[in-house]
């Protein structure tokens, strides 16, 4: 059994295709090759001229025709269940925001991995934040893309027990290809001990909760490692060469600098980094919850 | 047919006659020979950039995490690699190299109809790829977007997409001017006698392509130009911030791009249906097959393009019909290699390297198509849609198919162009090399995209690692094929070529080698009872 309820009608029809092409490739290279060699000039050093035939044309006109409309359908009777989701599936908002993915549970919960019961239908109604992404899950056959605007949705039944990889492949920017996760699929009586425990609300601090709501922990890490850029720990206070106008000053890091970097970011680039990278936040964060990250960053000297 | 020329009183057109000498005489030349060679050089050199820096990001991808420099490079690094490979390597491609220097020739004509224009179109290819390529030195850095500048990530990224942006819409319209030209030179010049279906079947690859060029081409067009608007002005086409759709830009992308397919492919198709009967030296098998069938591939094409956006949230009656119109342009294809293999039933074949390449070209082209077929069918695409599997897939057709046909057409047309011939043996290791490599290259992609690796990715899952391996040594064997290659045709100059080195029937090798400026002495007429490939 598939891990996903898709997996043996998408398989189905890879081999039905793989096994018709891979027929046709080997027959015409075959047939391709013995006329190299059985008419070779040296073996057959006159060619005939033959005639053109038109049952012949008529024939391999019919024949793939024929066989391009069964791959059509058993590519659309594989595809065709993905469109109808049943109406007790488990409803989960999947956010995609540059480069994270965030799974919403009934009431709010949530998750940065994607948990699902064994043997019950889901329901992922895919919301972007920014720009396209797609949600991936090889394991279980079924992609589709998250784009800000619309309601696409997906939806399976995951058949066994693990540990699938969840993928981007819509290229969304710098970190695209880190944009991954987990789906566990566990019993069903794990699932509902497991969204129990989830906390109702973050207890994490108002500031940080901003930070990873706009994604910037994608690229500034709160532990002190390097992600992309400086990390957030130790952040605050701290005196910092910076790039202005193509020419070097220092600074000290203020609430000042911090409000200019999130609002204009190019304007002063800490040596070492490029321009252009970091978009402006201008309108994305209120002065209000600029006030909480830098409270928020003062804590994590 | 012909016999072989001793002397040729009328000079070639490599000698200048005109008022410049030089590097000059050729940049003010409107003999449609010319152009096409310089199309060529200028292609070879964008050829090889875009070669070393697809290179680049295979040493990026021998091993998982960073090994070389970081994500934003390997996203510049994807974006002008495909710029350049698409806008200014196969779009023009066949068409302005070998349209240019022989589709003329094979109609029986002195030259295209507006010779002025053709020179205009070159400098307006020139002019394009430069623009396309200052982005890489200008504004805030390479653009990250792709060459697909997909919205609303192209509207917001901060790197200079608009040069690049502006610099393909130049390029466009070279592409159309091109395909005006050609489509007025067959009508209105081919030789006397030479009906529409009695024309080579090169040229009427071409006419189908041109049609193509100059009908889809403006919809990119003007796309590109609402991309440019939408970042300057904040107008609001396709960034949903804005009030716009993003999924209204992948229509209107692919209502061009997916027909670019054909304008890069046809050609190449109609190149290897006049390589085949010369080398076998028999009448091409189905001529009017593989005449209408390249203009139903033209024709189909245009009706297909959705199908690279399954997976985008179209309802599920969109999907259904562009699957259903995808399989169809399957068939005319299909028709033209059967009628390729048949056409050396019972030839008299010659495996010299123009005609190795082109089996080259029908292999790697079978297996770029029918690897199509699991993209266009609807549950399989779901799974295989932007993965490493896509990638292989159109670099089976574009490089494998395309690129293959381009190499079956220097060594092909070589002859004619220089008056010289090359080395047999080291063009058929090129081929060996060039084959092995792109297969080891490739062919692995296949299986990682089968196995869930997403493409654009700078950095992977441990179990894709053999595969990205394999492809990082193919790539070095056709690095070597293509060097080997070059340096066989462009090192030294091979002895002196006949007319008619292959014993080809139309009109080209009729004529001295290297051809004089207005290529014919006596204006060439088809009779009643003539026909194209008359091998007797």
């Amino acid at each position: 059994m598939g891990a996903s309820n898709f997996v043996e009608g998408v398989d189905l029809a890879f081999k039905v295709i793989f096994g018709i092409s891979l027929f046709f490739l080997a027959g015409i290279t075959t047939v391709m090759l013995w006329f190299v060699f059985r008419y070779s000039r040296k073996r057959h050093p006159v060619a005939e001229q033959i005639k053109d035939n038109n049952l012949l044309e008529i024939t391999w006109i019919t024949i793939p025709l024929i066989l391009v409309l069964l791959m059509f359908y058993y590519g659309y009777a594989a595809f065709s269940p993905q469109r109808i989701v049943p109406k007790d599936a488990i409803p989960i908002t999947v956010i995609g925001k540059m480069w994270v993915w965030t799974f919403e549970y009934e009431g709010g919960k949530q998750s940065p991995v994607l948990v699902v019961p064994l043997n019950k239908p889901v329901r992922l109604n895919l919301h972007s934040e920014d720009v396209i992404h797609s949600l991936f899950i090889p394991a279980f056959r079924i992609k589709e893309d998250v784009v800000p605007g619309k309601n696409n949705f997906m939806w399976f039944i995951a058949q066994q027990p693990g540990e699938y990889d969840v993928l981007c492949t819509v290229y969304c920017g710098l970190r695209h290809s880190y944009m991954e996760t987990k789906t566990r699929v566990v019993s069903e009586a794990e699932y509902e001990a497991w969204l129990k425990a989830l906390p109702e609300k973050s207890n994490e601090p108002e500031g940080l909760v901003i930070l990873k709501k706009n994604a910037c922990t994608g690229c500034h890490s709160i532990d002190g490692s390097k992600i992309v850029s400086v990390s957030f720990k130790g952040m605050f206070g701290k005196s910092e060469k910076v790039m202005t106008n193509g020419s070097e000053r220092s600074i000290t890091i203020d609430e000042e600098y911090i409000k200019s970097s999130l609002y204009d970011p190019d304007k002063d680039i800490v040596s070492g980094y490029q321009k252009g990278i970091m978009k402006t936040y201008k309108g994305l964060v209120s002065e209000q919850e600029m006030t909480k990250i830098i409270d928020y960053l003062k804590t994590i000297k | 047919m012909t016999e072989e020329k001793t002397h040729h009183p009328e000079p070639s057109y490599l000698v200048d006659t005109g008022k410049y000498k030089g590097l000059m005489a050729w940049l003010t030349s409107t003999d449609h020979k010319r152009i096409g060679m310089m199309y060529m050089y200028a292609m070879m050199v964008f050829f090889v950039v875009g070669v070393l820096l697809g290179e680049l990001m295979r040493l990026e991808l021998f091993r998982p995490g960073q090994q070389f420099y970081g994500p934003q490079t390997y996203n510049g690094l994807f974006t002008i690699h495909g710029i350049i490979m698409i806008f200014t390597v196969v779009i023009p491609g066949l068409a302005a190299v070998f349209g240019n220097f022989s589709m003329p020739i094979m109609i029986g004509a002195k030259d295209v109809a507006f010779p002025r224009l053709n020179l205009f179109s070159f400098y307006l290819y020139i002019l394009g790829a430069a623009i396309a390529l200052s982005s890489q030195f200008m504004g805030n850095g390479p653009p990250d977007t792709g060459w697909t500048f997909y919205a609303p990530y192209s509207i917001q990224t901060h790197t200079n997409v608009v040069a690049a942006v502006f610099g393909a819409f130049v390029l466009g319209f070279s592409s159309i001017l091109t395909g005006l030209n050609f489509i007025v030179t067959m009508h209105r010049m081919r030789a006397p006698g030479m009906t529409f279906f009695k024309m080579p079947l090169f040229p009427w690859s071409l006419y189908a392509t041109a049609w193509i060029q100059v009908l889809a081409t403006p919809i990119v067009g003007i796309t590109l130009l609402m991309i440019v608007a939408e970042r300057w002005l904040r107008i609001g086409f396709f960034d949903p911030s804005l009030g716009g759709d993003p999924v209204l830009y992948q229509h209107l992308f692919w209502i061009y791009s997916h027909p670019a397919v054909y304008i890069m492919i046809l050609p190449a198709m109609g190149v290897i249906t006049e390589i085949i009967p010369t080398f076998a030296q028999r009448k091409v098998f189905g001529y009017k097959a593989i005449a209408i069938s390249s203009l139903a591939i033209a024709l189909v094409g245009y009706f297909v393009w959705a199908h690279h956006m399954y997976t985008s949230g179209m309802s599920p009656t969109a999907r259904w019909i562009f699957s259903l119109l995808t399989f169809l342009v399957a068939v005319p294809s299909a028709i033209k290699v059967f009628n390729w293999v048949t056409t050396m039933y019972k030839g008299s074949i010659d495996v010299k390297p123009p005609f190795l390449f082109a089996l080259g070209f029908i292999f790697l082209f079978m297996i770029g198509g029918m690897t199509g077929l699991s993209l266009g069918a609807l549950a399989t695409n779901i799974h295989v849609h932007d993965t490493a599997y896509v990638v292989a897939h159109f670099h089976y057709i574009v490089f494998g198919g395309v690129g293959f046909a381009f190499f079956a057409a220097i060594h092909y047309w070589y002859p004619k162009m220089y008056g010289r011939m090359y080395n047999f043996k080291r063009a058929n290791w090129s081929f060996a090399f060039l084959f092995a490599g792109f297969n080891l290259l490739y062919f692995p992609q296949f299986i990682i995209g089968i196995m869930g690796m997403p493409r654009r990715y700078f950095d992977y899952l441990p179990q894709f690692t053999f595969g990205m391996q394999l492809s990082f040594f193919g790539g070095i064997l056709l690095l070597i094929g293509i060097v080997l290659m070059l340096t066989n045709l462009f090192s030294k100059k091979g002895a002196k070529a006949p007319d008619n080195p292959w014993g080809g029937k139309t009109y080209e090798w009729t004529i001295p080698s290297p051809p004089p400026v207005e290529n014919f002495e006596v204006m060439p007429e088809m009779g009643e009872n003539e026909q194209p490939y008359d091998y007797k």
